[in-house]
């Protein structure tokens, strides 16, 4: 049974696309069969994070059109076979998109595919509304930081009454990340806690993302985080997000800070 | 807690960041959804009305004033000319 599942935050720059990239990599490891869709019409950037850039012919909005196939818009992963991307338009406007044929192309997604993935540009208008429209499950990337948390709070209302599972009288199912997650911030009482955004949130942990150079360095090659550095904390942090929400139970990580006696003194962070 | 903080007396701003989130958050599910309740009621308000008189839907105005102790709900339907004798000889 295919599940469409949105990454969404409502603000820019929390780590959308590097999530949907690294959970969507991370999935497909695991066997799924996994599209990721880029919703972000005119301002695409799923295609560079996943290293497809230079293979983008056909779009989503080529799609909702009828101009293309979905097959022939479809760019299969060169280094996972069960990874696939559909870009979003850099050329056309955002409006370009309807609600009938986003439905028409993830009805046709579904029937091929674990895991539909939406990767929902920033900000509350129609991209984001359309991201979400037909999900089944969400991810709300959320970082430790007060506006942050503020539209995520705003991003659950809307899931909560905008999708057609609320319409239909039916839950979306969401789950909070936490990315950019800065432990020794959190301990001097500099960031939110997890506990503070999760009772503030009300919605359960999926996982904590710790900010952390190796997420950039993954975007700077082209490859998600889970592949480019399977080692690292934050690929681990995606890699267990990943099997909870297959429905493992994975015993939550929380980041702690490594520093030396000098810094434990100044109270500085570690470099 | 660091030994620095004891000196310089910097308190931690994560607990002024989670009041002032609760209070704005409250503030604003509370707010959330209202446009369509008001708009629904506009609709029922009109329907029952309506059974009765005839009426300009664009003269019926519902709002929501919010206050700090009360809140009040106002509705203004302007009745067209004549319907106050329907009234009168109803009562």
């Amino acid at each position: 049974m295919a599940k469409v599942l949105v990454v969404t935050s409502g603000k820019g720059g929390v780590g959308k696309t590097t999530t949907t990239a690294a959970m969507g990599a991370a999935l497909a490891q695991a066997g799924e069969k996994v599209v990721v869709v880029d919703f972000d019409v005119g301002l695409r950037n799923l295609d560079l994070v996943l290293g497809a850039e230079r293979r983008v012919v056909f779009d989503l909005i080529n799609v909702v059109h009828g101009v293309a196939k979905l097959p022939q818009a479809l760019i299969r992963d060169k280094r996972l076979e069960n990874l696939w991307l559909l870009p979003a338009s850099q050329t056309k406007d955002k409006d370009a998109l309807t609600e009938d044929g986003v439905g028409r192309v993830i009805h046709e997604l579904r029937k091929t595919f674990d895991w539909v993935i939406c990767d929902s540009p920033a900000g509350i208008e129609r991209g984001a509304m359309l991201a979400m429209r037909y999900a089944d499950e969400a991810i709300i990337v959320t970082n430790p930081e007060v506006s942050s948390v503020r539209d995520s709070d705003r991003i659950i209302g809307m899931l909560d009454s905008k999708t057609v599972r609320a319409e239909n009288g039916e839950r979306v199912e969401k789950h909070i990340l936490i990315t950019r997650y800065d432990a020794g911030r959190a301990a001097r009482g500099e960031m939110l806690s997890i506990d503070d955004v999760l009772e503030i949130l009300a919605t359960p942990l999926l996982g904590i993302v710790p900010e952390s150079q190796d997420v950039l360095r993954a975007s700077n090659v082209g490859c998600p985080v889970t592949l480019n550095s399977p080692a690292s904390a934050p690929a681990r942090a995606y890699h267990d997000a990943m099997r909870r929400l297959l429905g493992e139970e994975v015993e939550m990580q929380i980041p702690v800070e490594r520093k030396g006696l000098m810094n434990l003194l100044l109270g500085r962070r570690a470099a | 807690m660091s030994v620095l903080r004891l000196f310089t007396g910097r308190t931690a701003s994560a607990p002024v960041a989670r009041e002032r989130l609760q209070i704005l958050l409250a503030h604003e599910r509370s707010l959330r959804g209202q446009p369509d309740l008001l708009m629904q009621l506009r609709e029922e308000i009109l329907a029952v009305v309506s059974r009765h008189v005839v009426l300009d839907p664009d003269k019926v105005i519902v709002r929501m004033d919010r206050g700090k102790h009360v809140s009040t709900l106002e509705v203004d339907i302007e009745l067209p000319s004549g319907a106050d004798r329907a009234f009168a000889s109803a009562g």
